[in-house]
């Protein structure tokens, strides 16, 4: 089989799908040209994010890696968050195809541009 | 429901082709080219199959030579003219932009190695012109190569306008018909086809196994090297229990060309009407000119893999054009050539179903390609700028 149960099962049951209005940081990576487009937004709190969430356009890998990627930041300390490497994404999902890593690049460069975002609304 | 909708890209085998398949390995395990009994009654077997191919297309038996397929076959039909244009300091060739690998990555090399090659644009639905032929055709041609009909969208091409074209300007016509075999009438003498290459598992025949058709009087040149089977031009003992099967499944699919087509098609019109229902989605290629099986949509916002897997997780197997599935960044180069722009063509669907298919598996198929689209679009970012209007629509 192409993927991982683990990958399936995220893909097919995919957690924290939405978008958070208020959020207090977004971020958006990928472009459409290419396939793939992902965008994560956290909810902080006292420099724990709280909430998040992601949409995602892209093929079955790119919204498993987004599904756990936004596992993996639920509830830790934003700086702590932004060491999540796609390496660490990889893993979790049982790994990946190796033409599909590029996804998990893109989860990792999603929870980075979100956290960046909410770091330059704070003026941090 | 389990809905097999992915003909184009193999089909089951059918009873006959097995039983035909099991027969000959049973009882036809001789060798052709051996002198005893055994052997030359595999012979006279392997000619019966040659006479049932040919017949088929209104060829005629020596005309016909056994390949491992359609991709071998479109390779040694293009190398074929390629050599002999070659020898007559003639190194152009025409085709489209939409052809198969096997023609466009032998058409590649062939540019390596000195020869021009025109490859004419297919428009928007899908059908190249046979003005456009005219046009490409110069002095040096040597041959034009285009498809009887497309892998992905299913358009037919206008096969009998440009094999007359081709004819009068003494320019040699080569038709992958790999997908159009079996599925609608073939008639080489009529539609003034020089070579044609078919595909057995297409037709509910088995794998690995075709033929290449070239008109009596074109030299064919030899791409495999060894014992010198079919005549010279191509190496290698016959798969006579493969090549039976084939010849039994074409001759089947024949026989009932007019029955099956008419059942596929107006499956494929439900398909068609049903899915265009879905918004902003648009058919892809020619409503009219198109194989009877094969239906192939492009949804905006959404990506083509993810789309089949949801597919497949309801038991339906389909096939897409999306990067993913091509293994490169690049969406199918079918999709590209009829103008639609990268971020739409990852979000395609090809269905290929078949006369054996029934309406309730078509509502299935609706039903579940309306909801699976419904699904990916809520959790697409692309999607969600469509709706605010940051982007605007490509289709209705």
């Amino acid at each position: 089989m192409l993927y991982s149960e683990k990958v399936m099962d995220h893909f097919q049951n995919p957690r924290n799908v939405g978008k958070i209005e208020d959020a207090d940081g977004v971020g958006e990576v990928g472009n459409a040209k290419c396939g793939d487009i992902m965008k994560i937004y956290i909810k902080v709190e006292n420099d724990i994010i709280v909430d998040v969430k992601f949409n995602t356009f892209g093929c079955g890998s790119a919204i498993a890696s987004s599904s756990m990627a936004t596992e993996m930041i639920k509830g830790k300390p934003v700086a702590e968050a932004l060491d999540i490497t796609n390496k660490a994404v990889v893993e979790a999902l049982d790994g990946l195809p190796p033409q599909k890593v590029h996804c998990s690049v893109l989860a990792e460069e999603a929870i980075k541009a979100a956290i960046e975002d909410y770091y330059s609304r704070n003026g941090k | 429901m389990k809905v097999y909708a992915d003909n184009a890209a193999t089909t089951q085998m059918s009873k006959t082709a097995r039983d035909t398949f099991i027969e000959y390995m049973d009882n036809f395990y001789g060798n052709p080219s051996s002198l005893y009994t055994v052997g030359q009654l595999a012979k006279v077997e392997l000619e019966k199959a040659r006479e049932t191919v040919a017949s088929c297309i209104n060829a005629k038996p020596q005309e016909i030579y056994f390949t491992s397929g359609g991709s071998e076959a479109d390779n040694q039909a293009i190398r074929s003219a390629a050599a002999f244009g070659a020898k007559k300091g003639k190194k152009h060739i025409v085709s489209t932009a939409f052809e198969h690998h096997a023609v466009l990555h032998t058409l590649m090399k062939l540019e390596k190695e000195g020869f021009e090659v025109t490859y004419l644009d297919v428009h928007e639905n899908g059908i190249v012109t046979p003005e456009d032929v005219k046009n490409a055709l110069r002095d040096d041609t040597i041959l034009v190569t285009i498809m009887f009909a497309n892998n992905e969208i299913g358009t037919i091409q206008p096969v009998r306008e440009i094999g007359e074209l081709c004819r009068e300007h003494g320019v040699w016509f080569h038709t992958d018909a790999v997908q159009a075999a079996g599925h609608v009438a073939i008639d080489v003498e009529a539609d003034s086809i020089d070579m044609l290459s078919i595909s057995a598992h297409k037709f509910h025949g088995p794998k690995g196994c075709g033929a290449l058709y070239v008109k009596k009087g074109i030299p064919v040149a030899n791409i495999i090297e060894g014992g010198a089977q079919e005549r010279g031009k191509r190496s290698g003992t016959e798969n006579l229990p493969a090549i039976a099967s084939m010849a039994a499944a074409f001759k089947e699919a024949c026989n009932n060309i007019e029955t099956s087509s008419e059942k596929s098609a107006k499956l494929r019109d439900m398909l068609m009407k049903g899915l265009k229902e879905i918004p902003h989605s648009k058919l892809n290629g020619d409503v009219d000119s198109r194989l009877p099986g094969t239906v192939n949509f492009c949804f905006e916002g959404i990506e083509g893999e993810s789309l089949l897997l949801l597919l497949d997780a309801r038991g339906i197997s389909a096939s897409s054009g999306s990067a993913c599935t091509s293994g490169s960044l690049d969406p199918s180069h079918v999709l590209l050539a009829i103008g639609l722009p990268h971020e739409v063509a990852h979000g395609s669907l090809r269905l290929s179903i078949n006369e054996n298919n029934t309406e309730e598996e078509m509502e299935y198929i609706i039903k579940s390609v309306s909801e699976v689209v419904d699904y990916l679009r809520n959790m697409s970012p692309v999607w969600d700028d469509l709706m605010t209007g940051k982007k605007d629509f490509y289709f209705e």
